[in-house]
């Protein structure tokens, strides 16, 4: 199993969900997150106090998949979060070694 | 406050009471009757006195809250709620009698301690207030709401670094030794800026409070930061408002219960309140679209906090005009006036280098400063006064003599007052919370609590 974690914008959620939900991914889970890549930060005013503001507003998009369809929905991923803008995002794929389903006790892939 | 209409009631009234004794003297003896309360000046009373209230709580509350970091947010609805609570039980002791009580010109007395005189001292008869047409205990409430709000104006300079226990006692003080004494001053019939005090030497418009309760408040915020320093990092890291959201929602309440603010301190229901609440509006509303605009010009965008701003900018500079200035000149001193507070916020703050927090100083000093000396200039007979020359515009641009009095007046017992208070308070129980605590927040290390907690 793979958990996939996705930093993408905001307004590209609901696209990638709709087409992760497409892909077969059973569930997921998403987390407002603030951070920054090389996009770096922006710049606020308050009564003519300057501010950059280093972490920027995004959404951090968790989903646990078997390992046949990783590929699948990082390619979903790609597609849809992507805009071609500094600024999309970042993937990270990491080793998940086990998962247990609350209610019923299920492990491994039939419970995700 | 209760200005021109006291003024010329209680010459109305004198002239009616010289013709009638004349032409009725033989028939009757007239025996003292209990008051005759107008059911209309009390209605209007009891919604001002409200709407005051609500200024400090929610509307300052939010208004400062939101300008805070979110570890800070409770330290700040506490500043104004608590302040709800001991200012309105200091001034049930003594401070309305200390305002408002005796015929000196320079202080009150103590007749309406434990407000003796001012509740029923026989059963159901409620004590008027002069020929207003409203009990006393009606006028004691209003002034009341006064004597919350200009204290917890103060806590935008020292937000998120004063000690609690230090800023409950020096509230005390200050309202003790600087307000209950201008409110006198200014507001009390025999004060000695008092404007319908035809013996005052100097008699000052100042319809609703831009001495008594603005530049008080704002100058003393000055001091207050001055005093009490920076807080840590401030300069090297941001400190952005956490909630913009906020401040907006209690700057609109703020505009909204000015209207009590203003349109109350004609103590009645007349052409006086109506006044004092379309020249607010307006002032207002001039003031937002002058702060928003002067941004979008500078900056390239106009902002939340610059529109919240630029309204109670107007708001301020207009509280002391609001019974003698009409609504089109209240707008261009709005304009004037606006950008006065501005260039206080932006320019004189950042060359300056103190921390105002929320600039209380720029704001409210800076904005009844300018608003008293401007409504020398603004005032007019048009209003309430038919056959008096008012101010500048009138005509009279000796007005400008009291009124730059009385705002020198007010400056002067603000920063001494303010500066003796605060050095006893350094020596003995210390401004500020501890290094350690001012980083923490004051949430958790002054109340216990957290604003925020999600589960």
């Amino acid at each position: 199993m793979k958990k996939i974690e996705a930093i993408i914008r905001h307004f590209k959620l609901e696209e990638v969900k709709d087409a992760l939900t497409q892909a077969g991914a059973h569930g997921m889970t998403v987390t407002e997150v603030r951070g920054f890549g090389r996009q770096k930060g922006q710049k606020e005013q308050y009564r003519g106090a300057e501010y950059v503001v280093d972490f920027l507003p995004k959404v951090k998009l968790e989903v646990i998949v078997s390992d046949s369809d990783k590929a699948k929905i990082v390619d979903t991923i790609l597609m849809t979060a992507r805009t071609g803008q500094i600024g999309d995002g970042k993937i990270f794929i990491s080793h998940v070694s086990e998962s247990i389903r609350i209610r019923t006790g299920e492990s491994d892939e039939s419970s995700i | 406050m209760l200005a021109r209409m006291r003024y010329w009631g209680l010459a109305t009234t004198a002239m009616l009471l010289c013709c009638s004794s004349s032409v009725f003297a033989e028939e009757t003896a007239a025996p003292a009757a209990a008051p005759a309360f107008d059911t209309g000046n009390i209605a209007w009373m009891l919604t001002s006195s409200a709407l005051v209230l609500m200024m400090t709580a929610p509307g300052l509350a939010l208004f400062y809250g939101g300008l805070v970091r979110k570890k800070n947010i409770l330290s700040v609805f506490m500043q104004c709620l608590f302040l709800m609570g001991l200012m309105s039980v200091i001034w049930a002791v003594y401070g309305y009698s200390l305002s408002f009580g005796g015929e000196s010109p320079y202080i009150g007395n103590f007749d309406h301690v434990l407000m003796k005189g001012v509740l029923p001292s026989e059963p159901g008869v409620w004590p008027a207030q002069g020929t207003t047409g409203i009990p006393k205990a009606l006028f004691m409430a209003f002034q009341g709401m006064f004597f919350i709000i200009t204290p917890a104006l103060i806590c935008g300079a020292f937000a998120e670094r004063m000690k609690f226990s230090t800023m409950c006692v020096f509230m005390i003080l200050w309202g003790t030794f600087v307000y209950c004494p201008i409110a006198h001053w200014v507001w009390a019939d025999f004060g000695w800026l008092c404007e319908w005090n035809t013996a005052a030497p100097y008699r000052a418009i100042d319809f609703a409070g831009g001495t008594v309760v603005h530049i008080t408040s704002g100058v003393s915020a000055l001091v207050c930061c001055l005093i009490m320093g920076k807080r840590l990092g401030f300069g090297q890291e941001p400190m952005p408002p956490h909630n913009l959201t906020y401040t907006a929602v209690g700057a609109a309440m703020l505009w909204m219960g000015w209207f009590g603010f203003n349109g109350g301190s004609a103590v009645g229901s007349n052409a006086l309140a109506v006044s004092g609440m379309v020249s607010t509006h307006f002032a207002a509303a001039a003031g937002l679209i002058t702060w928003a605009g002067l941004e979008w010009i500078q900056r390239g965008k106009a902002s939340v906090l610059g529109a919240c701003s630029g309204a109670v900018a107007g708001l301020v500079l207009i509280t002391p005009g609001s019974g003698t200035v009409t609504a089109m000149w209240a707008m261009v001193l709005a304009v004037i006036g606006t950008c006065v507070c501005y260039w206080a916020c932006t320019t004189l703050k950042s060359k300056m280098k103190y921390d105002d927090s929320l600039d209380a100083f720029g704001v409210h000093g800076v904005g009844g400063i300018t608003g008293a000396l401007l409504t020398g200039v603004f005032a007019t007979e048009m209003v309430t006064n038919p056959g008096r020359k008012l101010g500048g515009i009138d005509g009279n641009w000796a007005q400008l003599v009291p009124q730059a009095v009385s705002v020198a007046a007010a400056i002067g017992i603000a920063v001494v007052g303010t500066t003796v208070i605060l050095k006893i308070l350094d020596a003995t129980m210390g401004l500020r919370v501890t290094q350690d605590d001012e980083v923490q927040g004051l949430d958790v290390t002054q109340h216990g609590e957290e604003g925020y907690i999600f589960y």
